[in-house]
């Protein structure tokens, strides 16, 4: 028992025990469950083979969740990765002054929650008159706009809730990859004549790759899972026209609100491999796996 | 030797510390105890103690949203109670304390929870099919009811032996949309009446006398000239919300499902009921209020400054209109809704309710529903949901009792400028609902309604016939 204890070969198993422990129990048994409930409807306790599956493939409700969920995440991406890059790299720039101001206020939106900040965004984009958002664009002579009622306006408000939140810790993630390039290679490029938008190209976006790929994978991730963002900004999960609906809150509808566990299964185990694909695509097009096999 | 001396010194001044430290807790207890033994009663001093302490837990549990009732003697039965809805709570306890004076060999002690709308119900989803953690009484709202009623087995306790005695003075249709195969499993708050109320001062500027409209003809003449003369809106087309819709389409004689429970929600009738909002709408009548329905935080400003004149709401409007439209008191006019004609099959119908349901796996099961059936049924009950509430109780022997529902000092009496239940017993007689309602459909139903067809027809000028059909398509998807 005491060379067991002792043993240094026992030592890191033991270590990461906690970890593989947590994984089995609250991770990979849940899934194994939710597999297995997928194939039955909950609450009638019987097993339904794959009906809940096929009901997936003619659910209209469900694709408008799929499509809204991936228009999120493409946008966000596209807005969340390039931005922050660049702000980044201002702030890092010798020519900044201060930087921790404007670090602390990039950040400050992230420490807020989301249901606050959620429930202050449907306030903003209300659709009376006196609303924030309307007022503004009263000042150029507009109309009241029904923000949250309109596919396109609403999805304006979402985007602009997370850009709002998460610009500041994206920036802080590319500054932690831009510092850690060697000054050198800036100097370097100086002395040969690079200017600075060529220093930026050539130098820092390669360089902070690493981190754009980890940035890319998380903003993937959570751009899919969205929910609460849109569960706040409608105050509830019912936007009209389901034009705020996104698969995680489809799910939510189906198990929680409508005691379809069964179905809500399903639509999770379908979400689990739409996002696995598309990040093992993202990884392998990235190179992540070559590298660790060098 | 020195290091040593040291040592001693040290452990010494360190246990001298440690037993002053003793000294001062024992000594303050052993204080405490004195002053209790020195008075000649201290047995009566240590219940009052007790009894100050559990008046302390109870207000810091209040702020948490739950009330716990203080009750003394022996053989008190505690219950728990999940609501959705604050003023309950307040009710529930006067009416327990009543219970208590007249049965006190079957005293109980609620403990009421009060949570979120969505929260309460999908908890007590969960906890019911999980079989854990799930009160003895629970509020179901209308609209998710028929949930709770589906499914293999029913959590809850069939409660017809317990109505049974107070059956004969309650509206039939408000027992009937919380039954299944027969039997009752909800105990309802008020009938809901659907009324139309009338904001008296902006229509008389418009030259409309709204004692004149009687048929859904006139509303939408009404409607026009009054939009024509103000340029503002007359009453709102519904789109997050079916309470105009469901009365329309009853009073049509209509529903959304067959005879014989299957999908038929794009039938001639919802298509006619649909229409003939939209060309209301389309004739100026009818504008869409933010938020989508009178009863939300939206709409309520755009009513209380006269931007829309009239909703067609249920009786419970009543408490929305003291609480957040306050502008309007004394300016509003409470009458019967229009009709299509004098020969409709209902004149109205219940809209919104609250059933109260006992979960069947309560060891005090039985218990709780003779308790909750006398604090919902009861006659004094139904006086205080009036007085209290606000709401037109379900027992209408109470709607005839003019020393109650005429009191000058009731604040709904105050508000409004004609008396409430003169409308309410005009109606009396033709109060009907909507079949569906108890079905499990429903529910979904009213989602498709009130996230996609509703908003498509009168937001986005979606053809009708469409929209029903993609609604119907999509309900048939779910229900295969």
């Amino acid at each position: 028992m005491k060379k067991l204890f002792f043993s240094q070969k026992a030592a890191p198993y033991i270590f990461v025990l906690p970890f593989v422990l947590t994984v089995l129990l609250f991770w990979l048994g849940p899934i194994f469950n939710g597999v297995l409930l997928s194939f039955q409807d909950v609450k009638q306790q019987t097993f339904v083979g794959l009906k809940n599956y096929s009901r997936i493939l003619t659910d209209a409700i469900f694709f408008k969740a799929v499509l809204n969920s991936v228009k999120y995440t493409v946008f966000t991406l596209i807005l969340l990765i390039p931005f922050p890059l660049l702000f980044a790299s201002f702030l890092n720039s010798k020519l900044m002054k201060k930087p921790g101001i404007f670090k602390s206020i990039y950040f400050l939106p992230a420490l807020t929650s989301v249901v606050v900040a959620g429930t202050v965004f449907r306030l903003m984009f209300g659709e009376s008159d006196q609303s924030l958002m309307n007022q503004l664009i009263g000042l150029f002579g507009n109309s009241p706009i029904k923000w949250l009622r309109n596919g396109d306006t609403a999805f304006f408000a979402l985007l602009l809730l997370c850009c709002w939140r998460w610009t500041g810790v994206n920036i802080l993630y590319f500054l932690a990859g831009i510092q850690s390039i060697p000054s050198d290679l800036y100097e370097a490029a100086e002395i040969d004549g690079a200017s600075g938008l060529q220093q930026f190209f050539s130098i820092t976006v390669p360089l902070v790759k690493p981190t754009t790929v980890y940035v890319l994978t998380i903003s993937i991730y959570a751009g899919l899972s969205m929910f609460l963002e849109s569960f706040m900004l409608w105050k509830g999960n019912n936007s009209p026209n389901n034009i705020g609906l996104t698969i995680v809150g489809y799910l939510y509808r189906q198990g929680i609100e409508k005691q379809a566990m069964g179905y809500a299964c399903a639509v999770g185990i379908t979400l689990l491999i739409i996002v696995m694909v598309i990040n093992m695509i993202q990884l392998k097009a990235t190179g992540t796996f070559s590298k660790e096999a060098e | 030797m020195k290091k040593r001396l040291l040592a001693i010194g040290l452990s010494l001044a360190m246990t001298a510390g440690i037993l002053a430290g003793c000294g001062s807790g024992s000594g303050t207890a052993s204080t405490a105890g004195s002053t209790a033994a020195s008075k000649d009663t201290s047995a009566a001093s240590t219940a009052s103690t007790a009894s100050t302490a559990s008046t302390a837990s109870t207000a810091s549990n209040q702020a948490g949203g739950k009330t716990e009732m203080t009750v003394s003697g022996d053989n008190v039965t505690t219950l728990n109670v999940w609501t959705f809805i604050e003023l309950h709570q307040q009710f529930y306890t006067d009416m327990a304390e009543k219970w208590n004076e007249q049965n006190p060999d079957k005293k109980v002690k609620l403990v009421l929870s009060n949570m979120q709308y969505d929260d309460m119900h999908n908890k007590l989803a969960l906890a019911l099919q999980s079989g854990e953690g799930a009160p003895d009484i629970a509020d179901i709202e209308l609209g998710k009811f028929p949930s709770f009623t589906s499914g293999k087995e029913i959590k809850l306790r069939d409660l017809t032996d317990v109505i049974e005695p107070y059956k004969q003075n309650v509206v039939a249709s408000r027992l009937n949309i919380y039954s299944k195969d027969g039997k009752y499993y909800g105990l309802p708050t008020h009938v809901g009446t659907e009324v139309a109320f009338y904001n008296t001062e902006e229509l008389q500027k418009a030259g409309i006398d709204y004692t004149t409209i009687k048929t859904w003809d006139d509303f939408k003449a009404a409607g026009v000239k009054y939009h024509d003369a103000t340029g503002k809106e007359f009453a709102t087309a519904e789109t997050t919300a079916m309470w105009m819709v469901n009365l329309m389409l009853a009073q049509k004689g209509g529903d959304y499902l067959k005879e014989d429970g299957t999908l038929d929600v794009n039938n001639d009738k919802v298509v006619e009921v649909l229409q003939y909002i939209k060309d209301m709408q389309d004739a100026g009548a009818l504008g869409v209020v933010p938020g989508g329905q009178p009863d939300n935080e939206e709409a309520y400003s755009h009513y209380d400054n006269g931007e829309f004149a009239v909703q067609i709401m249920p009786f419970w409007q009543t408490s929305r209109f003291t609480s957040y439209m306050t502008d309007l008191k004394g300016k509003v006019a409470i009458a019967p809704v229009p009709q299509f004609s004098s020969s409709d099959p209902v004149k109205t119908i219940g809209g919104g309710g609250t059933g109260t349901a006992i979960i069947a796996s309560s060891p005090n099961a039985d218990l709780a529903a003779q308790v909750m059936a006398f604090i919902k049924l009861s006659p004094e009950a139904n006086k205080e949901v009036w007085n209290v509430l606000g709401f037109d109780p379900v027992n209408t022997d109470v709607w005839s009792d003019k020393e109650l529902t005429e009191n000058p000092d009731n604040k709904f009496v105050q508000f409004f400028n004609t008396k409430p239940f003169d409308t309410l017993n005009e109606v009396k007689d033709g109060i009907g609902s909507l079949k569906s309602l108890q079905d499990e459909k429903a529910p979904s139903i009213n989602n498709v309604f009130c996230t996609t067809t509703l908003t498509n027809i009168f937001e986005n000028g979606a053809d009708i016939k469409t929209e029903l059909d993609a609604a119907q398509a999509e309900l048939q998807n779910e229900f295969q």
